[in-house]
């Protein structure tokens, strides 16, 4: 029905309109805006959208939750901290009521504004950490996302589009690190990193700084996106507008800026929600281990390392950020199908 | 052919060589690391630091070092560790492989049969409530950090549900050899398995069902079923067959990677001893002898695999039998 008077319209009044008829034609014959379209009434789209927005605002409304909140400081062990629970009075820390009895348990969900979902062993609000927990998890997965799919578009393009020496070599040491499997670099690359933080010349990168992990997470994947990205080129240059833009006798760089880049795009496009899952859980795995997001700082896998103590006695404090885990991965993984689907079908990562 | 097998050995020698020259980089060349400074231990005396550096070699050029490690883990066989001298690397290595191919040899015969199940149901019953249900579960089980899985599953199995019938049945985390206790073996494993597989069965059943998809739309199919086949014969002896070459290589790929020492975070949370677990202990430690013949051996498992991989591609995929 829109499309029908849409149509209409412009033979009314033809010179005016002719603007908007051009406008119509090249949004409809633009890839993005055909999975703009597509998109916009895809359900489980606007429903991964739509969770993966409220996780990202909750997570940046941290702060606030903090201090109007919970009113605590999540960074900061309170063992002797009081609170109202049911008009009464509590310790954070109580006697513990399992095995013998001896020593203290950390307060269970109160379902109220203070401790939600309880405390951890230091008596520091789970729900608070949980949210400053995601502003770092996020921020992680979204800037190694953008170093490795850069990095590996600066790879695959060169290996692809030069060829020759340059492919051989890179191609040589993008298969070293294929062999050297993903998890096992990761750790390696931390622990080294993280026992002694990183000095070249006057940068020095301190031990416990979040731009550790986000450096190591963005180099790890990047044969993985480089490999794909590289077959991608040498296809595209096989192709029939490249081989008429050459025969035109068009320079190598206006190729790559006009008729390589956009076809690559669309691809790293298709990646970047795909990425960003698999970097939340590579960095949730290495803070689980103790070496990614170091304290006092929190992330979701630190939190769930926190309850593996309390995981009998207090299940809360590990479960919640393996959801929030979750549901974000989730969402971003509908995101990146329904992505690929409208822009890119035939994109596969690995 | 001789020439094509020599080459490809070739390769995966260099291969194997690069990643020992990367690992020996990244714990001895990184700026700032001084690897005598870091067995002595923190504040330890000067001389203490001299004493270690001479006594384990590292006051030698680094090719030299790197040549004496190799010797010693692959020729005379009797590296040891830096941390814990009487501790031999590559008899460590071997105590720990069978743990980690019992976890991902059972895992892996649950991945294959729950991701062929998952994906030919799925597309079989392609747009119903079936398929898009198989395909959220699918999605799930992708999302899920498997640590967390397994945390969630030892909270379910050993605490919560211990006391009721489903549960009563599962032994105390650890692991038990196949050899000397077969039914304890069995049940330490099952949940180990179910909990690796879990994120494995989601991504072969998705790829499988894309796969069968895909082939259903091909000229090969409709004239299998022009010819008045059975849907099942078309299912598994048509499009099937082809579908499965792409699985073929993910498992070739994957099995290798896992028996490498990749399951260690599912080893870390259900402690069980495996080449993992060694790895991770051995990389917190610093222990670079250690660190090296473990990630020697899981690179050598990847090699293998992907040599494997290659050539079974070539037996099962007639169209690149000619190339």
């Amino acid at each position: 029905m829109t499309d029908a008077t849409a149509s209409a319209e412009p033979l009314a009044d033809l010179p005016a309109t002719a603007p908007t008829g051009s406008k119509n034609r090249r949004a409809s014959s633009n890839p993005w805006a055909r999975a703009w379209r597509i998109l916009k009434r895809d359900r489980p789209t606007l429903l991964a959208a739509a969770m993966l927005a409220i996780i990202v605002l909750s997570s940046l409304c941290a702060p606030l939750y903090a201090s109007y909140v919970s009113g605590t400081d999540p960074f900061r062990s309170s063992l002797s901290a009081r609170i109202m629970v049911d008009g009464k009075r509590v310790k954070v820390m109580q006697a513990s009521t399992e095995g013998l009895g001896l020593g203290v348990s950390p307060i269970g969900p109160t379902w109220g504004p203070q401790y939600l979902l309880g405390a951890d062993t230091q008596g520091r609000d789970v729900a608070a950490r949980l949210l400053y927990g995601g502003r770092n998890s996020l921020l992680i997965a979204a800037t190694s996302t953008a170093i490795c799919l850069c990095l590996a578009a600066i790879v695959g393009i060169s290996a692809g589009f030069f060829g020759g020496w340059v492919d051989k070599v890179l191609s040589r040491i993008l298969d070293i690190l294929w062999a050297f499997p993903v998890y096992l670099l990761a750790i390696s690359l931390s622990i080294v990193f993280i026992s002694q933080g990183i000095v070249i010349g006057p940068i020095e990168i301190r031990a416990d700084s979040l731009l550790l992990p986000i450096f190591i997470i963005g180099i790890i994947y990047v044969p993985y996106v480089a490999r794909p990205v590289r077959g991608r080129v040498l296809a595209l240059k096989e192709s029939e507008f490249v081989l008429a833009a050459r025969g035109l006798g068009i320079p190598a760089w206006r190729i790559l800026l006009h008729d390589i880049l956009p076809n690559v795009s669309t691809m790293l496009i298709v990646f970047v929600p795909l990425m960003m899952g698999l970097n939340i859980i590579i960095e949730s795995s290495l803070s689980f281990l103790s070496i990614g997001v170091q304290a006092p700082d929190a992330s979701w896998g630190t939190i769930i390392q926190d309850g593996q103590t309390l995981l009998y006695s207090r299940p809360a404090v590990a479960l919640a950020p393996g959801i929030a885990i979750v549901l974000t991965v989730l969402s971003l993984n509908v995101l990146g199908d329904s992505l690929r689907d409208a822009l890119d079908p035939r994109t596969k990562l690995v | 052919m001789v020439f094509a097998i020599l080459q490809r050995l070739g390769q995966m020698l260099f291969v194997m060589f690069g990643i020992s020259a990367l690992v020996f980089l990244i714990f001895f060349a990184t700026p700032g690391s001084d690897p005598a400074a870091r067995i002595a231990g923190r504040n330890a005396a000067q001389e203490t630091v001299e004493a270690v550096r001479k006594e384990f070699g590292f006051d030698q050029p680094l090719p030299i070092q790197y040549g004496v490690m190799m010797k010693r883990l692959f020729i005379t066989q009797d590296l040891a560790s830096f941390v814990n001298r009487g501790l031999r690397v590559v008899p460590a290595v071997m105590d720990a492989a069978p743990v980690t191919l019992s976890l991902v040899a059972g895992a892996a015969v649950l991945w294959v049969i729950g991701g062929i199940f998952v994906g030919v149901l799925a597309a079989l019953t392609r747009d119903t409530l079936i398929d898009r249900g198989l395909m959220v579960l699918a999605l799930i089980g992708v999302s899920m950090p498997v640590y967390w899985l397994g945390e969630v599953m030892n909270l379910i199995s050993q605490s919560r549900f211990h006391d009721t019938i489903f549960f009563s049945w599962v032994p105390a985390l650890g692991y038990k050899p196949l050899t000397e206790d077969p039914v304890g073996w069995f049940k330490t494993l099952v949940i180990p398995w179910f909990t690796l597989a879990a994120l494995y069965i989601g991504i072969y059943g998705r790829v499988l069902r894309a796969n069968l998809v895909e082939a259903y739309q091909e000229d090969f199919i409709r004239t299998a079923r022009a010819k008045g086949l059975s849907p099942a014969r078309v299912m598994l002896r048509h499009a099937l067959r082809t579908s499965l070459i792409p699985f073929v290589t993910m498992f070739g790929l994957d099995f290798g990677v896992l028996v490498g020492g990749s399951a260690l975070l599912t080893e870390v949370v259900f402690g069980l001893n495996g080449v993992g677990r060694l790895t991770y202990q051995a990389l917190l430690n610093l222990d670079l002898p250690m660190i090296l013949g473990t990630v020697m051996y899981a690179s050598f498992f990847v090699v293998i695999a992907n040599a494997l991989v290659d050539l079974v591609y070539v037996v099962i995929d007639p169209r690149v039998r000619g190339a």
